[in-house]
């Protein structure tokens, strides 16, 4: 996994809420055995219409929007737990995801693939929204390490949460099945206690 | 202070608490399928790993498996590819495979209950979603990510925050023609298909425990689309005569051990939860989805709702064609789908063998019914439902998820609309630009007949 820090990208507005994986990504799409190369089908069906033709008012469509960080709808990411979806969004290049909700499953399997679910208050939302509609070349700044982020050139910041063994694993780009095998001795352990029929 | 059922079954498998809050959590039973699987087996190829307990873990074939001659070679390149993969990498680790042929194999989240490898007081996972069906047996049962499933494989862990808890109670006694599929669509239009995020939610009340194991776990299935982790049921007497017996269940002596220490999976009296809701039986009717996401559904006879203009909920509605203010009811329809994890057990077959038998579908539908599993299709068979479907031109095809995430070529075609008894309705889901009207079986036969969107209640003598 690779490491995040901080990270100063123009961005892509999707002011949609209840963005379900099925839309990031169709489960048509879903039968690769590798990780790699689903970033061509990412938002398949709102991309392109039946005869693979780009829909033109599709915000990926326009090249007026650019950038690594995605700004959402509440509720993103949520439905299926297919991580082909994360998959999708970090090969495409988005690195930060910021959104007034996530669902669960989405925020867990993105930072197990070093993309940051950065959540905002929907007040933050509807004004880094406004920012980009305003200037498209807006520009937002996140740090990790600090939990900060800010709409640069505007008086629009904030923090974020992020419970501190996830930080500690993004910074460092540690999946957690580093961690999880030096604990064998422990789960050993475990296992020798445990009643289960 | 009391414990939650949650509670119990989560503190039993805490191998350690970790800094900043997560906790290791043992995962105890893990069942895997040929499409989020293939990338975790490559992982612990790449690690130079194995699997940590081979009698731990399953494997079966349904997301993207044809649903008629699957005794035939796949035909689809990509799918073909993609089930081989599975075959190969069970067998290279060793992994016990329910594939196509075999008389186990089915819709993951149908044979786990099946077979008995789902039992209360378990910790449960599968890199799908709707794991969470499992949980109607009292057990701790959640979706999980590919990463996660290599993690699983790997090491039988995963490290997890602890989520909030929730109870929903419904007590009261449900009308004719209103069933589990109603009771949880009805929920979810309550509280939004984000309301349960970050939750688990215990389902109690005497309606719920007057439901026979198969409608609980249409309820527990659902529970994800509230955003919530995972959903269940304390066990009970039906729990156990359900499970006794089934293949992976213990017996004599330590299957009344079993059911001395299952006894106690149950909330205490004190317990508190983060959330409560409640609600009553009666106020519960036959419902149906009108948008793209399972929280927007209503009462069949109720009209869709005048939000004022959401830029999403538009978008939602002019999908579907809809418009604020309408009824669905007379609303003509293309597609019934019987099937999916939610809905594609025995006894939805025979409720909808019982309302179509005798009768005829409209000529303008087209039906499929797929089984969740072998066991099913075959026993329906036994039954003699297949005669019946048969007669009244429904297709009884072989078991997957077929239509319900439309990964194989059991597609609605654009444009068209689907009475399915599956889960989801977004965009897409059976297939692009298909618009999908959530509902029970019942409701589902109802509109086969009629070809178009009945209240059930008005067909029923
Ligand atoms: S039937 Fe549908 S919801 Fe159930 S496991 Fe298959 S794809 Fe997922």
């Amino acid at each position: 996994m690779e490491k995040l820090k901080t990270i100063t990208s123009s961005a892509v507005p999707l002011p949609i809420e209840d963005v379900d994986t099925d839309q990031i990504i169709p489960a048509r799409f879903l039968k690769a055995v590798t990780r790699d190369g689903f970033g061509e089908n990412l938002f398949r069906d709102w991309r392109y219409n039946n005869n693979d033709v780009e829909i033109q008012d599709f915000v990926l469509n326009n090249p007026t929007y650019h950038g690594s960080i995605l700004v959402a709808g509440k509720n993103f990411g949520c439905g299926s737990s297919r991580e082909h979806a994360t998959w999708a969004l970090y090969d495409y290049g988005f690195r930060v995801v910021i959104s007034s909700f996530f669902a669960d499953i989405f925020r867990g399997n993105a930072m197990n693939n070093g993309l940051l679910p950065l959540q905002v208050s929907q007040e933050e939302l509807d004004q880094i929204l406004m920012a980009i509609e305003k200037d498209p070349e807006t520009s937002i700044y996140v740090n990790l390490e600090e939990q900060v982020w800010n709409v640069e050139g505007k008086d629009i910041q904030g923090t974020f949460h992020i419970d501190g063994y996830k930080k500690m694993c993004l910074l460092n780009g540690y999946d957690d099945i580093d961690y999880l095998l030096s604990l064998k001795d422990e789960i050993k352990t475990f296992e020798k206690n445990q009643v289960v029929y | 202070m009391g414990k939650t059922l949650f509670d119990k079954v989560w503190d039993a498998h805490v191998v350690k608490s970790i800094e900043g809050g997560r906790d290791v959590i043992y995962i105890d039973r893990h069942l895997i399928h040929e499409v989020t699987s293939p990338q975790a087996f490559n992982g612990l190829r790449k690690r130079g790993l194995q699997i940590a307990h081979l009698d731990k873990i399953t494997a079966t074939a349904d997301h993207n498996v044809p649903t008629i001659n699957q005794h035939l070679p796949i035909a689809e390149p990509m799918s073909q590819k993609q089930v081989s993969a599975l075959i190969n990498n069970c067998k290279e680790f060793g992994v016990e495979l329910y594939g196509l042929g075999h008389e186990n194999q089915g819709i993951v989240h149908v044979i786990g209950p099946e077979l008995g490898i789902t039992k209360p007081g378990l910790t449960m996972v599968c890199g799908d979603s709707h794991t969470s069906t499992h949980g109607a047996f009292g057990n701790i049962a959640f979706g999980i990510g590919t990463s996660q499933v290599e993690q699983v494989m790997a090491t039988q862990c995963l490290i997890l925050d602890r989520p909030k808890t929730m109870r929903i109670t419904i007590d009261g006694l449900l009308d004719p023609g209103v069933g589990a599929k109603d009771i949880i669509l009805y929920i979810i239009s309550k509280l939004t298909a984000a309301g349960g995020t970050g939750y688990f939610i215990e389902y109690a009340g005497s309606t719920i425990q007057a439901l026979s194991m198969e409608e609980r776990m249409t309820i527990c299935n659902m529970s994800i689309e509230m955003g919530a982790r995972g959903g269940l049921i304390a066990p009970d007497d039906k729990t156990y005569s359900y499970m006794e017996g089934r293949p992976h269940v213990p017996k004599g002596e330590e299957w009344k051990d079993a059911i001395r220490y299952w006894n106690n999976l149950v909330s205490d009296t004190d317990a508190v939860f983060d959330q409560e809701y409640s609600y009553k039986a009666e106020n519960i009717g036959p419902m149906v989805t009108y948008g793209t996401n399972p929280g927007m559904g209503i009462k069949v006879d109720e009209l869709i709702p005048q939000e004022g203009s959401s830029p999403s909920f538009d978008k939602s509605l002019q999908y579907m064609g809809f418009s604020e203010g309408q009824s669905l009811v007379g609303h003509e329809i293309q597609n019934v789908f019987i099937g999916s994890c939610t809905n594609s057990r025995i006894e939805d077959l025979r409720k909808v063998a019982a309302y179509i038998q005798g009768k005829q579908k409209a000529e303008n539908v087209k039906v499929y019914i797929v089984p969740g599993s072998q066991k099913v299709r075959n026993q329906a068979m036994e039954e003699g439902l297949d005669v019946i479907f048969a007669e009244a031109g429904f297709q009884l095809r072989e078991p997957g998820c077929s239509a319900c995430l439309g990964m194989n070529e059991d597609k609605i075609p654009a444009g068209e609309y689907c009475v399915s008894t599956s889960n989801r309705n977004f965009e897409g889901r059976q297939g692009p630009g298909a618009r999908t009207i959530l509902a029970s079986p019942l409701m589902a036969a109802a509109a086969a007949i009629e070809g178009k969107i009945v209240d059930v209640r008005s067909t029923l003598n």
